[in-house]
């Protein structure tokens, strides 16, 4: 399971190599037939018919976030109607001026992305360091170490948010933001999700380092890090969406207002007001907006850090 | 998960320096493990092992804790909420996770070709899986509204007359939460499949055409046979994340009508955090965590044996 990512790799490297026996590839055999063969006509047939079926199966899979964009420019009697009314009839954008002061969404906002940064930037930085520590020197108990990394992340965190829980109430820190920090920054994931990349980078390169004189500390910070620029990115965008997402944590531990996340705040204006189905949708837009410029800015790095680790945290 | 942790050869032994070397080499890879274990054993490795003791013990917000041995598990075995949240996350899983996998691997073979635009598909069907919770079940819990929630309104359009009350009906409550968890989730698990299939030999299935297999033998006998160590990969995430469902559940339907949807992690927050039974809840905890480490070890035997 460790190594998709390099079989990614070494599929496409395949795919542009000869076969072994010298007999022309499909590229090939295109790039000598001037006309088309019956073969390959049936072939452009069947691609047409694939696009047909992708984009009816995407355009279904998408009716929740069309519905979603769709009703939150509604009144909230045109919400539910019968039959269903695609485009609004007529626009409300103010539902996405009024949302500002019926619930104090720039707060929840700037909340959620207060953790998520601060969140983020620990687990990167503690994260990789552990991961070159676990991948690149070598001393004794560091093998057993790691396996014990890697068995908590096969624990469901449900079976330990209690003595968590009790932990944080001990401390004092339930309540408040630092609980969350110290929950979430300290990740396993990020650990197994760097160490993963940091073996593919050859031994050979710290070595050549250490005899230029580089000290461990040198090789992580100007030989590492640099190279590693993919895999952070992918912990950085995988952490900072989970954190962003996060239901649970901030529902456990935030219990007063003024701390709430975006989540915690959608899910109370929901209980609160049921029937403002339009208003919910555009709260539920605004929460969705950040991750997808996010994901649009860096979905390489989504899909990169879930083949190479299986998992997203 | 990690078949190649332990294969490094140990540090080469080369001269008397050797032991201060090997000291040196302890101290530095402590300071790069440092800043992260601490906080690892403090609030991950503590507490797992923390839940482990406290599920023999009775310990409330209101008591100190005492040694009880199995009294929790006695107790837990009596209670019918904790059979019925049993039942719900099996029925959960035994929905969620075949459902998923099938869509899953449907989906990527329909992408795992180079076409124009194809990575725009692989996007947008990945794309529900980072969506924020609350707003897939706030939006799911509309669409899914009886009386004139577009769900509903498609089915009586093909015919249905009937349609199911879904989140108001304690019998459809959990195939609606199952359907958006499919919905959701399927996008990462093609990403998987997608992985596995791009690491097939081209040559595998031209050595089939050529034999003259057709195209479903070929998807028998090459495709699923070569996607075995993914699909066990697969299997286990997925029925591991089955088992540990709960925020969708408690945005979505919050256990009810009812108790139909109520699962084993939303009984350990009710009792555990809810109701302050540490103990307790630790038991379910217990459980819960033995499930999800018999199915992996079963998933795993199951997949040795095939490869012998």
């Amino acid at each position: 399971m460790t190594n998709m990512a390099e079989d990614l790799k070494a599929t496409h490297v395949r795919d542009a190599a000869p076969l072994p026996n010298g007999a022309p590839t499909a590229e090939d055999r295109r790039r000598t037939d001037r006309k088309r063969s019956p073969r390959e006509q049936k072939k452009r047939t069947a691609n047409i018919v694939i696009y047909g079926v992708l984009v009816v199966l995407v355009v279904a899979l998408m009716v929740p976030f069309i519905w979603m964009l769709s009703s939150s420019l509604k009144e909230n009697n045109q919400v539910l109607t019968v039959p269903i009314q695609w485009i609004p009839q007529e626009f409300v954008w103010s539902n996405y001026t009024d949302i500002w002061t019926r619930i104090p969404m720039m707060g929840y906002l700037q909340n959620s992305l207060y953790l998520a940064v601060i969140i983020t930037c620990l687990q990167v930085l503690t994260g990789s360091l552990a991961a070159y520590g676990f991948s690149k020197v070598r001393f004794p108990g560091r093998d057993v170490l790691f396996l014990a990394y890697v068995g908590t992340i096969a624990v469901p965190w449900q079976a330990y948010m209690v003595p968590q829980y009790i932990m944080m109430q001990n401390l004092g820190l339930t309540n408040s933001f630092n609980a969350l920090i110290l929950l979430q920054a300290f990740g396993a994931f990020g650990v197994f999700l760097m160490r993963q990349y940091y073996m593919t980078i050859p031994d050979e390169l710290c070595e050549a380092a250490r005899i230029d004189g580089l000290s461990e500390y040198g090789i992580w910070a100007r030989v590492i890090l640099p190279l590693s620029k993919p895999a952070l990115a992918s912990l950085a965008l995988l952490t900072f969406v989970n954190t962003w997402n996060d239901y649970m944590g901030p529902f456990i531990y935030l219990t007063s207002n003024r701390l709430w996340t975006v989540q915690l705040g959608l899910r109370s204006f929901v209980g609160q007001f049921d029937a403002e189905y339009a208003m919910i949708m555009t709260g539920s837009v605004i929460s969705v907006i950040p991750i997808l410029i996010i994901f649009l800015i860096g979905q390489r790095y989504f899909i990169q850090g879930i083949a190479t680790s299986g998992m997203k945290g | 998960m990690t078949t190649e942790t332990i294969t490094q050869a140990p540090a080469p032994v080369h001269s008397r320096g050797n032991r201060k070397q090997a000291r040196r080499n302890t101290l530095i890879g402590w300071t790069f493990i440092l800043p992260n274990f601490l906080g690892f054993l403090a609030f991950t490795l503590i507490p797992v092992v923390a839940a482990f003791a406290l599920s023999f013990m009775e310990w409330t917000s209101f008591s100190a804790p005492k040694w009880v041995g199995l009294a929790n598990f006695e107790r837990m075995f009596a209670s019918d909420s904790f059979w019925i949240a049993l039942r719900n996350t099996v029925v959960y899983a035994l929905g969620h996770v075949p459902l998923t996998m099938a869509l899953a691997l449907i989906l990527a073979m329909l992408l795992n070709r180079k076409l124009k635009g194809i990575g725009f598909f692989r996007v947008a069907i990945f794309f529900p899986y980072i969506t924020s919770l609350v707003a897939v079940a706030v939006v799911w819990n509309m669409l899914f509204s009886p009386d004139s929630g577009p769900i509903n309104q498609f089915l009586g359009a093909i015919g249905i007359a009937n349609p199911p009350g879904w989140t108001s009906s304690s019998d459809w409550a959990m195939p609606a939460v199952i359907i958006t968890s499919v919905w959701r989730d399927m996008g990462y698990y093609m990403v998987l499949y997608l992985a596995g299939l791009q690491a097939i030999p081209t040559e595998l299935y031209e050595a089939a055409e050529v034999d003259g297999a057709s195209a479903w033998q070929r998807f028998w006998n090459v495709t699923i046979p070569s996607l075995r160590p993914t699909t066990f990969f697969v299997v286990v995430m997925l029925t591991v994340s089955s088992f540990k469902v709960f925020d969708l559940i408690v945005v979505m339907t919050n256990g009810g009508p009812g108790r139909s949807t109520t699962v084993l992690s939303q009984l350990i927050y009710q009792e555990g955090i809810g109701e302050g039974k540490f103990g307790y809840s630790s038991a379910i905890s217990l459980v819960l965590f033995i499930i999800v480490l018999t199915v992996t070890v079963l998933q795993f035997k199951i997949q040795q044996r095939r490869e012998r």
